[in-house]
């Protein structure tokens, strides 16, 4: 029986990890270890709340500071994990040794960056507080137009915030549509109409060539010629897991910290949430979940994992929501590009509706814009493991 | 317990819902319903898995 546990990264995963262990009933020794100097916090507000105004940082806190000094946790902050050893059971943390019993890694991802862009005012990712933060003091100074690179989710969001606060707004999207490679471009141009009548710039099927400008940014060019001045530009074209740390770790690192189904990389050690590559056998295939949900969930079952035996798989139905403009995107499963897709309840006119997507027969992902109702129903029917017709029938009972 | 809902915080995304039909409920206004205030004590675990579960931390017990 391990006696103390760490945790590396400080963020949603590893607190809620730490928090399953003392619910349990563990009471031996856990530190928690992250290289932000804030107290845990959460991220999703980062690009809504907190970007908008509408909330101060402190409001973003994972666990009040009352009941995080309950947890009892060896927090330590500012530290970073800087090397491992699984075979001596040895981290270092900011060059120094120390042995471990069990370990979670839980070291998330950090934003891709602009080619030609490094160290230039007014050009901005969000990952951090600190990045939030800098990208709303330069929005309220009043820029005469900002970029946004990339309609993901960060990217749109940040662009919905933007406008909401009387930025004029440029979105640029290489793919056709927002969103496109995960929802399909019939989704994808619902998503683009919103984001068009809430008066964002969008613009689709173009990419970025160049960056002009010295110190300050002052414009980008892009693959069509056209030239966008601008002093004020956002980059959102996804992330790299945190784990440069782990060479020669003895764990295998590849596109993340590869787990098997139990989450488990080497004897004593697993990984949660955006830094874990794991084997979800409802799947059978090595995947890497960037969702909120999945850190909650995957942090509390790999801290658990530590002081298991024999657990049940990891097998979750992927899930994550995202808040623009007034609507609500949801997305249950793993929908693919060949996927049958078909519109089961509301309309896309309305900007209100929810489809399926499926393929062999199977529902494969269930897409909702402000129909969380019916997602979190087909949720359960892919949890189910529902054919194609028995999903359709359950929709059409929905109305 | 008690389920108390931070209404200025929910935003209705029926986690809680698919944990606990019987409790929670988002119907088609996209409003969230409490159906049942004080779930007894044997729904304890259900409940603060709805808790830490709920993407905008808008739900509390009360003892």
């Amino acid at each position: 029986m391990r006696k103390s546990i760490t945790i590396v990264g400080a963020s949603l995963a590893g607190l809620r990890g730490a928090e399953a262990l003392r619910r349990d009933g563990f009471n031996g020794p856990i530190s928690l270890i992250g290289d932000e100097p804030h107290a845990p916090y959460d991220r999703p507000p980062l690009s809504k709340k907190i970007l908008a105004g509408d909330w101060e940082a402190d409001r973003a806190a994972l666990t009040p500071a009352e009941r995080f000094a309950d947890l009892n946790l060896d927090l330590r902050l500012g530290s970073r994990a800087t090397k491992l050893n699984v075979d001596s059971q040895t981290l270092w943390v900011d060059g120094e040794p120390e042995a471990y019993q069990g370990l979670l890694i839980a070291t998330g991802a950090r934003c891709r960056t602009l080619p030609g862009t490094e160290g230039m005012n007014g050009v901005h990712t969000l990952r951090s507080l600190n990045d939030c933060l800098a990208i709303r003091t330069a929005l309220e100074a009043g820029p005469r137009r900002l970029v946004v690179v990339g309609a993901g989710f960060i990217g749109a969001e940040v662009a919905a915030t933007a406008v909401g606060r009387g930025v004029l707004t440029t979105l640029i999207e290489s793919l056709a549509a927002p969103l496109e490679r995960v929802v399909g471009n019939m989704v994808g141009e619902v998503v683009a109409e919103v984001h068009r009548s809430n008066g964002v710039d969008l613009r689709c099927g173009v990419g970025v060539t160049a960056v002009h400008g010295r110190e300050q940014i002052e414009a980008v060019e892009l693959t069509d010629g056209t030239i966008i001045e601008t002093d004020l530009l956002v980059v959102g074209i996804g992330v790299l897991p945190n784990t440069e740390w782990l060479e020669g770790s003895g764990l295998t690192i590849e596109n993340g910290v590869v787990c098997d189904e139990t989450c488990l990389a080497a004897p004593g050690v697993t990984a949660a949430g955006d830094v874990a590559r794991w084997l979800n056998p409802r799947y059978g295939e090595l995947m890497r979940v960037e969702h909120w949900d999945n850190a909650v969930e995957q942090g509390t079952y790999a801290a658990r994992r530590l002081l298991v035996e024999n657990p049940e798989p990891f097998a979750p139905v992927p899930w994550f929501w995202s808040d623009q403009f007034d609507r609500k995107i949801q997305l249950a499963g793993r929908p693919s590009p060949d996927d049958e897709i078909q519109v089961v309840n509301g309309s896309t006119e309305e900007h209100r509706f929810a489809a399926f997507y499926g393929s062999h027969g199977k529902l494969r992902a269930v897409f909702g814009m402000n129909r969380p109702r019916q997602v979190m129903q087909g949720k359960n029917l892919l949890a189910q493991g529902a054919s194609w017709q028995e999903a359709l029938a359950v929709a059409a009972a929905w109305e | 317990m008690r389920i108390v809902v931070d209404y200025d915080l929910c935003e209705s995304n029926a986690i809680c819902m698919d944990l606990a039909p019987d409790v929670f409920e988002v119907r088609d206004d996209d409003f969230l319903y409490v159906l049942n205030e004080t779930p007894s004590d044997d729904r304890r675990e259900v409940m603060e898995d709805a808790v830490r579960r709920c993407p905008k931390q808008a739900i509390a017990l009360e003892d």
